[in-house]
């Protein structure tokens, strides 16, 4: 019999090793995330799965799991301080909803609708951010980056190609293409590769297929990123996910 | 019977999108009319704002006259709602946010062809334009936001019923939409 955690109340198992968010999705329980994915290295950056354990605050994705933890998720100290995170990540970006492809289809957008926010709040930076349109049959649109790192880590661990990486820091931080050009069709990217599939925005898009699914039938019309994001992770029954199986991922569906 | 409320309505930097989904409320509007009554708005053709409950804009702010209304409205309105993505976010027209406003003047009045007669246009009776497009609430306290482009009439008449319900307004899925 394994251990357990509270999670707002209710009994979580875990097995050695896991983390707070690999044991609560496993065992059915949602936590709101936006870097996490289940397939890759927990990356502990967007900080969206802040969670309130022993009365202090940590990001559940790298928090080891530990018996008798308390651990405290949705309570509106948290969601609030969630929503301004996604607030700030929309006012740092250029985030025009109405004219973006991945719009219905997108993480950042899905996690705004489920924590019920109406606006950026904060001054929008409209940061300078020109298209790589260079590659025949991908388009990189940096407006709406959130420096979530997953198609690096998609492109260094699965792809093994290393297309992607981060350069700078602080505000002036930004996704770079590793190409003598710095463009994208200097890149041995293709279309099928694992770094095409887990960008959780619009940025990473493959051409000439967008707004192929009408809205009312984009994964996030149907339900919610809480009621979603369960199926994505491997639950307690289900063998470990190896990062490798290529599955299609369900954060681009829709945009093949 | 208690007294009506009173709403205004204006679209600034809009597309007039918001005021069509606020039509698509259909016979709701008859409803709603039992409970409020117009001030400004296009739907009334009255020009300036008096002292009203809500006040609704559409719509951000891209020139001098757009600063002139908001101000009134935020004067005269108790609530003040910004309603739709440009409103809220800037929209379309803050995507000229990053490029030089002369810039695009000149691209467009005097570079590329087609358009006016090689001048731009510099009539006093227009409004100047500003450097940057801006939502609602970088230039006054706004209230309440409904997302949207434009939020459906359903979202629209959910909002207003809570609202003049007392109620603190929720959209919930569905309803609440950036796009």
């Amino acid at each position: 019999m394994s251990d357990t955690f509270q999670l707002d109340g209710a009994s979580v198992p875990f097995e050695p090793g896991q983390t707070v968010m690999q044991a609560a999705l496993a065992g059915g329980h949602y936590i709101p995330h936006l870097c996490y994915h289940p397939e890759f290295k927990p990356h502990g950056s967007c900080k969206v799965c802040t969670v309130k354990i022993n009365g202090r605050t940590a990001a559940s994705c790298t928090m080891p799991a530990e018996a008798g933890l308390n651990v405290e998720s949705n309570i509106e100290e948290m969601n609030g301080l969630r929503r301004t995170l996604v607030q700030m990540l929309f006012a740092e970006g250029n985030h025009f909803c109405p004219s973006c492809e991945k719009s219905g289809n997108c993480t950042l957008q899905a996690l705004g609708y489920d924590l019920e926010v109406h606006t950026a709040g904060f001054r929008h930076l409209y940061p300078d951010r020109p298209l790589d349109a260079s590659h025949p049959d991908i388009l990189l649109d940096f407006n709406r980056c959130i420096l979530c790192e997953l198609c690096v880590r998609a492109s260094s661990e699965v792809d093994g190609k290393n297309v992607f990486a981060l350069s700078g820091r602080g505000i002036t931080k930004h996704l770079i293409v590793n190409s003598e050009t710095g463009l994208l069709k200097d890149t041995d990217i293709a279309l099928t590769d694992k770094a095409m599939h887990v960008c959780p925005v619009g940025v990473i898009l493959p051409k000439r297929v967008g707004f192929s699914v009408p809205i009312g039938a984009r994964r996030y019309d149907q339900r919610p990123i809480s009621a979603q994001a369960l199926d994505d992770a491997p639950r307690q029954a289900d063998a470990p996910h190896s990062p490798d199986t290529g599955g299609s991922c369900p954060a681009c569906e829709g945009t093949p | 019977m208690s007294k009506k409320l009173r709403i205004a309505t204006t679209s600034l930097a809009g597309c007039f999108g918001c005021h069509m989904s606020f039509l698509d409320i259909d016979e709701r509007l008859l409803a709603l009319l039992e409970l409020v009554e117009f001030d400004r708005s296009p739907l009334t053709d009255i020009k300036h704002c008096g002292p009203c409950d809500i006040g609704i804009i559409e719509g951000g702010i891209c020139n001098a006259e757009n600063v002139h209304v908001l101000y009134e409205f935020r004067k005269n309105c108790k609530i003040l709602i910004a309603i739709g993505s440009c409103a809220i976010t800037g929209g379309l027209p803050a995507q000229r946010n990053h490029l030089d406003l002369g810039s695009c003047l000149t691209e467009v009045y005097l570079t590329e062809p087609g358009l006016a007669h090689g001048h731009i246009p510099n009539d006093p009776e227009l409004p100047l334009p500003l450097d940057k497009v801006h939502p609602l609430h970088e230039v006054v306290k706004i209230d309440y936001f409904i997302p949207g482009c434009p939020p459906s009439g359903d979202a629209i008449w959910k909002f207003l019923t809570d609202l003049i319900a007392g109620k603190t307004p929720e959209l919930g899925h569905g309803l609440i939409k950036y796009d």
